[in-house]
């Protein structure tokens, strides 16, 4: 058997070579290469912020529904609920014949979309409900270029996304800083470590993650057009409700006084 | 006041108009006083004695809110996601509706639980009542299965993989399994077959069945009579008109009482349906919202909450036969407890230590695998839950053994009440 020409004093000197080099490895990766982890990023967006509300909405209208369609959500309903004045809405029909009573349908068809990008856009009304506004948030300010993609770039949550990186206008595209995490062992381990500006876009960062914020504030919105008034009917129907059981503790309290 | 009993005595009030009328023709008074009136409870009931009442509470809002549902949820695999978010968006108070259904399935699994823990906690299972907590197992049953096809009708992906996998467990019955899936399906995989039928028993059949045994188990409850914590019966002590002397009539008592409780049972109720209607993904979870797609699988598949300490013991297993075995006799041992339970005593309030640590134990055990359900399963969490499996199992098996050789605590007479 192979296992028995070792002898056992090359065995224990192998695990301790590898023991040592493995420690000084370990160390010195932590102290120069960690991975980027930003699924822990949160948007803080406020579905209250009726300002917000409207320019995501603008912002979807500008650099999305050409291929990502809102099929639950009208255009009137998003009018109503965001108080978008009829000539502002106007701006937003962009396919000809739509009604504002339409929902908000994409000019790009599936079939071009399958075609064109390999997989068929998806409709986002309910993004923010099955991947929750995190997610999106952390898509959007993720994307890096990566000249061995189709797209020229790559998303740090969304590995191989077929999306191109719609929004570089404005933010640009970030370069990704890559390292070692496995420095001193045999093989290696590259992990993307930092994204710094690369192309510059026409927003700074912070401008950048506004509109980002913005417009999955939107996109938190459409997924459940009711959530504001859910939430502000909710406090009066929990103080209903404590006067009411306050009431029915006296009147317990005065049934039960002759209970002994 | 005076005791409400009183009007046992003079029975024959003189009726007029139409209150008259219409007692000649249908009991109304005489049901009120025997059932209500004349039905006396024990007045020791504690916090855990709320249940019963609220469980029947939420039985009406999900038939209620289950009633509006139906009016615009259209079954059918092309149909159903979306007229479920049509009801959340445009329907009048559709989003109220249907998170009241949504919320009232997880409070109904809530409840139900803290009615049987109960049970378990005060002896409620033994004689004379075993038929009453036989009865309250086969509702269990019946909801179990009423919340498990309420949950494949939004047509979601996670409906549609759930469904997959448990209806995929009938398949491990040896010999008839394949041919019992299949039936069940009506079809070669889950698809509009199955969400129709899934449908009709939903709204129909389950209900249906639910309220008639809902009718046996408060017929058996008015039988017996109420066990309550000290677990002795006030049958024992009756004054000179018959009536338990530490009995006291339902109503008024406990329905002034049970309406503190439906006050707070609210609070948490409509707190969740209108600032977390979701609960992080427990009550709906997140992949729901996604339409079925037989294509996609999600990221782990695990059932609503409320099913998943049950799952956490499927997985627990390495063969799958063997787990959904494990997992059906889970549920099964619940039957046998009246049985089970050799102790002189009912309520853990004169049951000795070994009987508490166990209960504490099962009860432990049911909420950790509760939560492994919910997590991927890894090395870890296996171990872990076979852990609490067994000690879960430990509490049905052991106990003819443990209920028999503790020491207990003597009964008293009468039950304790401090006014």
């Amino acid at each position: 058997m192979m296992r028995s020409k070792f002898s056992p004093l090359a065995a224990l000197m192998l695990i301790a070579i590898v023991g040592i080099n493995f420690a000084e490895a370990s160390t010195e990766a932590a102290a120069q290469c960690r991975g980027l982890d930003v699924k822990h990023q949160q948007v803080n967006n406020d579905i209250g912020n009726t300002a917000s509300l409207q320019r995501g909405a603008r912002n979807f209208m500008s650099y999305c529904v050409t291929c990502h369609s809102l099929k639950y959500n009208r255009y009137s309903r998003i009018a109503k609920d965001l108080g978008i004045p009829d000539a502002e809405l106007d701006k937003f029909l962009v396919l000809p014949n739509v009604k504002k009573t339409d929902y908000v349908t994409a000019p790009l068809s599936a079939s071009d979309g399958e075609a064109w990008f390999g997989k068929a856009p998806p409709d986002l009304s309910l993004i923010a409900r099955s991947r929750g506004p995190d997610y999106v948030y952390q898509y959007l300010t993720s994307f890096y270029a990566d000249a061995g993609s189709v797209t020229g770039v790559n998303n740090l949550v969304l590995p191989g996304t077929a999306m191109p990186h719609v929004l570089s206008s404005l933010q640009g595209v970030p370069d990704a800083l890559r390292c070692n995490l496995a420095a001193g062992q045999p093989g290696a381990t590259i992990v993307i470590s930092e994204l710094v500006p690369g192309v510059v876009g026409q927003l700074d960062s912070e401008q950048y993650i506004g509109f980002v914020r913005d417009t999955v504030n939107f996109l938190d919105y459409a997924g459940e057009p009711t959530k504001a008034l859910r939430t502000s009917l909710g406090v009066w129907v929990i103080l209903f409700l404590l006067v009411f059981t306050g009431f029915a503790y006296l009147l317990k309290q005065e049934y039960w006084r002759d209970v002994k | 006041m005076t005791m409400a009993n009183e009007n046992k005595d003079n029975p024959t009030i003189e009726k007029k108009g139409f209150n008259a009328w219409l007692n000649k023709r249908l009991p109304i008074d005489e049901f009120v006083n025997s059932q209500l009136i004349g039905y006396f409870a024990p007045k020791n009931f504690n916090f855990w004695y709320f249940f019963g009442a609220l469980a029947l509470l939420v039985f009406v809002i999900q038939i209620l809110s289950g009633i509006f549902l139906t009016m615009n949820y259209k079954p059918g695999e092309l149909t159903a996601f979306d007229s479920v978010e049509y009801i959340m968006r445009e329907i009048e108070w559709g989003w109220l509706i249907r998170y009241m259904h949504s919320t009232g399935a997880s409070f109904f699994f809530i409840v139900i639980y803290m009615h049987m823990f109960r049970a378990l906690m005060y002896g409620s299972y033994r004689g004379p009542r075993e038929l009453l907590w036989i009865i309250g197992m086969l509702l269990y049953l019946g909801l179990m299965a009423e919340a498990f096809m309420g949950y494949v009708l939004p047509w979601g992906n996670m409906s549609y993989w759930g469904a997959q996998v448990i209806v995929n467990l009938f398949g491990t019955i040896p010999v008839i399994g394949g041919g019992l899936v299949e039936w069940i399906r009506g079809d070669y995989g889950i698809a509009d077959a199955t969400l129709n039928r899934f449908f009709a028993l939903h709204v129909i059949a389950v209900p249906f069945a639910l309220a008639f045994l809902i009718l046996l188990h408060i017929v058996a409850l008015r039988q017996t009579g109420s066990n309550n914590p000290d677990g002795i019966e006030i049958k024992a002590n009756l004054n000179n008109r018959g009536n338990p002397l530490d009995g006291i009539p339902f109503h008024p008592y406990y329905t002034v009482k049970d309406l503190f409780g439906v006050g707070i049972f609210l609070l948490f109720f409509c707190g969740v349906i209108f600032f977390v209607p979701t609960f992080g993904g427990l009550f709906l979870e997140k992949p729901n919202f996604e339409p079925a797609n037989p294509l996609s699988t999600p990221e782990h598949i695990a059932p609503v909450w409320y099913f998943t300490p049950f799952y956490a013991m499927l997985r627990a297993v390495p063969d799958q036969q063997m787990g959904a075995l494990l997992m059906t006799l889970a549920i099964v041992a619940f039957f046998f407890l009246p049985w089970l339970d050799r102790s002189p005593v009912k309520s853990m309030r004169y049951k000795g230590w070994i009987s508490r640590t166990f209960l504490g134990f099962f009860v432990v055990s049911f909420i950790a695998l509760g939560y492994f359900g919910m997590m991927p399963a890894d090395g870890l969490y296996v171990i872990l839950a076979r852990i609490f499996t067994t000690l879960y199992f430990a509490y049905f098996i052991l106990m003819p053994w443990y209920t028999r050789v503790e020491k207990t605590k003597p009964l008293p007479e009468r039950v304790s009440y401090d006014a």
